[in-house]
């Protein structure tokens, strides 16, 4: 079912693409030797190449460049071996040279695709239009002082990836899930954190509606929105506005806008007439990269296993539905505790104890799977005195949250409070004697037709043996002595 | 101590003859007395050059020595000199002291080299005149016979040319985007070399035009030149256009000889209404090459008169671009306004001069939507043109000589009033820039009215061996011995 919106004068659709702009994983920037490092001192990874000092010449940073292709790989786009460095010419005071190096003309990295997968269970392909290197500016503070503005530059000359899409998204969902595979793809590659909050991704929303079948209208542009839920309400907001224009007659104008999460309500920014002439040229300081067919079939071969061949793999190696797969590989780290958790034991049942339990305390604890407090050997051992009847599945409970509170082993916990099961039928036998002649009545009442105590029964005994019974043997005693 | 060149001061300072600081002092006092007349330097440094010589006398002591040991240089402008003031001729950088040496600087430092100062020069390497400097005009040391008004000394490493002419200084840095080096060579009677683009890394220096601009020595000799230049020149991982090629003997080459040589003759450097002057003194060089050896070819570069309009657009257009980074924020003059704008804008009308500006306007204006294609796009594929030129020709040359420029030096203050005019005096040279070839410009006459003209002797890219050679041939038959009236030691 098609996301549409309806207004007075009828059913429109949203189109949608974004420009996503990712910060390289590196160690240094994209032209300069300096830190890349997130945080830090104002001013502390700054080199005279950022600073843009007079003299000062930009050297490609080959890390960048591999970390471009890898995501151009993972995107199943084209690789283009011969690319170029532009320079797009403005003032400002947090751009040192006067000018940011990017790729306007000749991008690394042109056509890939994205495939989503929606609520619905239904998937689409999201078209990747091109993945071009260019620097971050630096950062403006107005908050610092009353008449002055103070200049931080150690993201200055930071590599980004600006990732554009195709205009092929239909609604904010579609959006969300564009940008969520998206991060999760970089992620997987190692070549973004994918750290919205910090900046290190943010997305630019173009927006339009239209009727059905219409050609497209005229789009506005919503800069910088630094979260995946922000860019679903802006898509939203941004198109309900463009509606209730053309509907009041009027005509949307082609600008850049900035959303307010707040009001929940997008704003102008600056008009086309106000946009920039950035006078594009190839950067004279840099010869047109040129790269080898070998090289990149070298960073092919050493591409980690992507979110969609894990998912696969999931589902026909270890017996999983669709869903639950794609909750597993959501983040590389998940998976991998998956597969140690699953080597060797039931596959489902490792499945079961991860997105239950596990998650759950990770939640509750507010910790990452990367420093869990219960390690997956750990959990598989909890799984493994399961299996072999040293403990019941409630007790198997109790053990865990003792595991998620002190990260012992469960082996350990379980000798230390004495939580083995009772398997020795005497003294089930003995347990369920004293529970049946304590609740004569009950017993009666079940002899009579009500079925149902016999769970009363079984709860009666476990209690009485402090849970410790073995489930199937205290039923195996209660229906023989209840018959 | 003013007759010694670069070789032969540097013989007489390993043989102990003279010391470092004897020269130094000599060329030091030569500045004081003769600076005020000439303004070749913008920044003197005795001070450090006294230590480098120092230095300089106390490895020779122990008998070790670089390829320039103790020999005083001017250092244009536009190169960074860690600790020294670096102005670019322009009153924005007036307050600029660099943290860091440029790599050319660095690598004559390390081989040995005293640093008098810094050279005057045309505003950001913006004119051919000196006269753009913010630090006032260069004054040539020669003068026209019987009449003493100054001249200019060519642009714009005018300072540079002027100091090695009027022996204040044995050698100096320079440098080329359009015929700076061996235009103000061929006005002060000196020889000058912009080598083939990537030869010296331009890490440090000051950018004008980037595709464009190259570093290289002016010297009293062609040998010198050659010496200076193999200190100069070499691969710079910092500096992305630099060629990872080794560094040739240069002064090895300037013995080779011409014989068997093809010298090519480009019919379109023969401009209608050129001085005659200037066309015997060609004359005269090809007769002198053919005497030894070489074979006279007529050739043509039928996009020649492309050359100076596609110049003035593709390096513009690059100035523009480069000159953003001078706005006030971090470095060099300010001056203040009441917001962002006001203050760029207020920094950059007071800092920049009238010629960087008028370049400014041009580049912006070349590069900006609607114009790009017209102007900057086609100035790109004319420039291919004239390298295909090039490359055509030098299948069957070596070498290719030219008139250097097509006047002798003018007079300060002419040619003023049209910048045209002022652009004509790059015809012969900016084609070299254009191609990336190396091209190097030698006294070799002088005109009637007693002021030098010079020859230029192009060569194929990489291959400044032949230049040099061809270049020594040529300086072996001139026996250029004129002087200029100003100079050290008269």
């Amino acid at each position: 079912m098609a996301y549409t919106l309806e207004g007075s004068t009828g059913t429109w659709e949203i189109v949608c693409g974004l420009e996503v702009h990712a910060q390289v994983i590196s160690h240094s920037k994209l032209f300069s030797g300096a830190s890349a490092e997130y945080g830090g001192e104002p001013n502390a990874h700054v080199s005279f190449v950022d600073a843009a000092f007079p003299g000062m010449l930009p050297v490609i940073n080959r890390e960048c460049v591999a970390q471009a292709v890898r995501t151009g790989l993972g995107l199943d786009a084209k690789i283009n071996l011969w690319s170029r460095f532009d320079r797009k010419n403005y003032f400002y005071a947090d751009l040192p040279q006067g000018y940011q190096i990017s790729q306007f003309a000749h991008p690394i990295v042109g056509e890939g695709v994205v495939e989503v997968t929606l609520a619905d269970g239904s998937t689409k392909e999201i078209g990747v239009t091109r993945l071009h290197l260019e620097q971050d500016a630096g950062k403006s503070l107005h908050d610092q002082d009353p008449t002055k503005s103070f200049i931080d530059l150690n993201r200055s000359g930071v590599a980004l990836m600006e990732i554009v899409s195709e205009p092929d998204i239909r609604s904010p969902e579609e959006a969300g899930a564009y940008l969520t595979k998206l991060r999760q793809i970089l992620r997987y590659l190692g070549t973004c954190d994918g750290n919205m909050d910090e900046g290190s991704m943010r997305a630019d929303v173009n927006v339009s509606v239209r009727k059905a079948g219409e050609e497209f209208r005229t789009r506005c542009e919503i800069k910088n929105v630094n979260s995946i839920r922000f860019v679903m309400l802006a898509v939203e907001a941004e198109a309900k506005r463009q509606i209730m224009v053309w509907e009041d007659g009027g005509e949307v104008k082609q600008e850049t806008r900035l959303f307010d999460p707040t009001r929940n309500e997008t704003r102008s920014m600056r008009s086309k007439e106000d946009a920039h002439d950035y006078r594009y040229f190839p950067d004279p300081d840099l010869l047109p990269l040129i790269l080898d067919q070998d090289w990149v079939n070298g960073l092919k071969a050493l591409l980690p296993e992507l979110p969609d061949a894990k998912t696969a793999r999931f589902v026909a190696d270890y017996g999983l539905n669709a869903y639950d797969a794609r909750i597993l590989v959501i983040e590389q780290a998940t998976a991998d505790f998956y597969e140690t958790l699953a080597k060797g034991r039931d596959a489902k049942l490792a499945a079961n104890w991860m997105m239950g339990d596990f998650f759950a305390a990770l939640n509750r604890t507010g910790r990452s799977i990367e420093n869990s407090p219960v390690s997956a050997a750990n959990l598989g051992a909890l799984i493994d005195l399961i299996a072999d009847n040293t403990i019941n599945g409630r007790i198997a409970k109790e053990v865990f949250e003792a595991m998620v509170e002190t990260g012992e082993a469960p082996g350990a916990i379980v000798e230390a409070k004495g939580l083995r099961q009772v398997t020795d039928t005497g003294a089930i036998d003995t347990a369920v004697d004293a529970v049946l002649a304590a609740n004569a009545d009950k017993v009666a009442q079940f002899k009579g037709g009500a079925e149902k105590l016999f769970g009363f029964f079984v709860g009666q005994v476990m209690k009485a043996m402090a849970g410790k019974g073995n489930p199937a043997l205290v039923n195996e005693a209660l229906k023989r002595k209840l018959s | 101590m003013f007759e010694y060149t670069l070789a032969t001061a540097r013989d007489a300072l390993r043989a102990r003859k003279i010391s470092a600081r004897e020269l130094t002092t000599a060329y030091s006092g030569a500045i004081t007395a003769l600076n005020p007349e000439i303004n070749a330097y913008i920044t003197e440094t005795p001070e450090l050059a006294l230590a480098h010589a120092d230095a300089a006398d106390a490895a020779l002591a122990k008998g070790e020595h670089g390829a320039l040991t103790g020999i005083p240089l001017a250092i244009k402008d536009l190169f960074c000199t860690k600790g020294v003031r670096t102005t670019a001729g322009s009153k924005i950088l007036s307050p600029f002291i660099p943290p860091y040496e440029s790599t050319v600087t660095a690598n004559l430092l390390r081989d040995g080299a005293v640093f008098l100062g810094k050279a005057n020069l045309d505003e950001f390497a913006m004119g051919s005149s000196n006269m753009t400097s913010a630090y006032g005009a260069v004054t040539n040391p020669w003068t026209r016979h019987g009449d003493n008004r100054p001249l200019v000394p060519g642009g714009s490493s005018g300072g540079s040319a002027a100091a090695v002419a009027a022996r204040m200084a044995l050698g100096a840095t320079a440098t080329d985007t359009g015929g700076s080096i061996r235009q103000p060579a061929a006005f002060c009677g000196i020889v000058g070399i912009k080598p083939t683009y990537g030869r010296c890394s331009r890490w440090g220096v000051v950018a004008f035009a980037s595709s464009l601009d190259q570093a290289g020595p002016v010297a009293r000799t062609v040998e010198d030149c050659a010496i200076l230049l193999g200190s100069m020149a070499g691969f710079d991982p910092k500096d992305s256009t630099s060629a990872d090629m080794p560094v040739p003997d240069f002064a090895a080459a300037c013995k080779r000889g011409v014989k068997g040589l093809r010298i090519g003759v480009p019919r379109e450097y023969r401009m209608e209404g050129m001085a005659p002057e200037i066309e015997a003194l060609w004359q005269q060089g090809l007769a002198w090459l053919r005497e030894a050896g070489a074979t006279i070819v007529d050739v043509s570069l039928p996009h020649t008169k492309y050359g100076l309009a596609t110049y003035y657009i593709v390096a513009p257009a690059e100035a523009s671009s480069n000159l953003a980074r001078y706005d006030g924020v971090r470095y060099g003059a300010r001056s203040a306004g009441h917001d962002l704008t006001e203050l760029y804008e207020n920094t950059r009308a007071d800092g920049f001069g009238a010629e960087v500006k008028r370049r400014i306007m041009i580049g912006t204006y070349v590069l900006s939507a609607g114009y790009y294609d017209a102007y900057y796009l086609k100035a790109q594929k004319v420039r291919a043109l004239i390298l295909k030129d090039f490359t055509d020709v030098f299948r069957n040359v070596d070498a290719l000589l030219t008139p250097a420029t097509p006047t002798a030096a003018f007079g300060q203050g002419e040619k003023m009033d049209d910048p045209v005019t002022m652009y004509l005096n790059d015809v012969f040279t900016v084609p070299v820039n254009m191609a990336g070839l190396p091209g190097l410009a030698l006294p070799t006459g002088l005109d009637a009215s007693g002021l030098p003209l010079g020859l230029q002797v192009i060569g194929r890219p990489f291959d400044e061996e032949t230049v040099f050679a061809v270049s020594a041939a040529l300086e072996r038959a001139a026996g250029f011995s004129a002087v200029p009236t100003l100079r050290a030691g008269a």
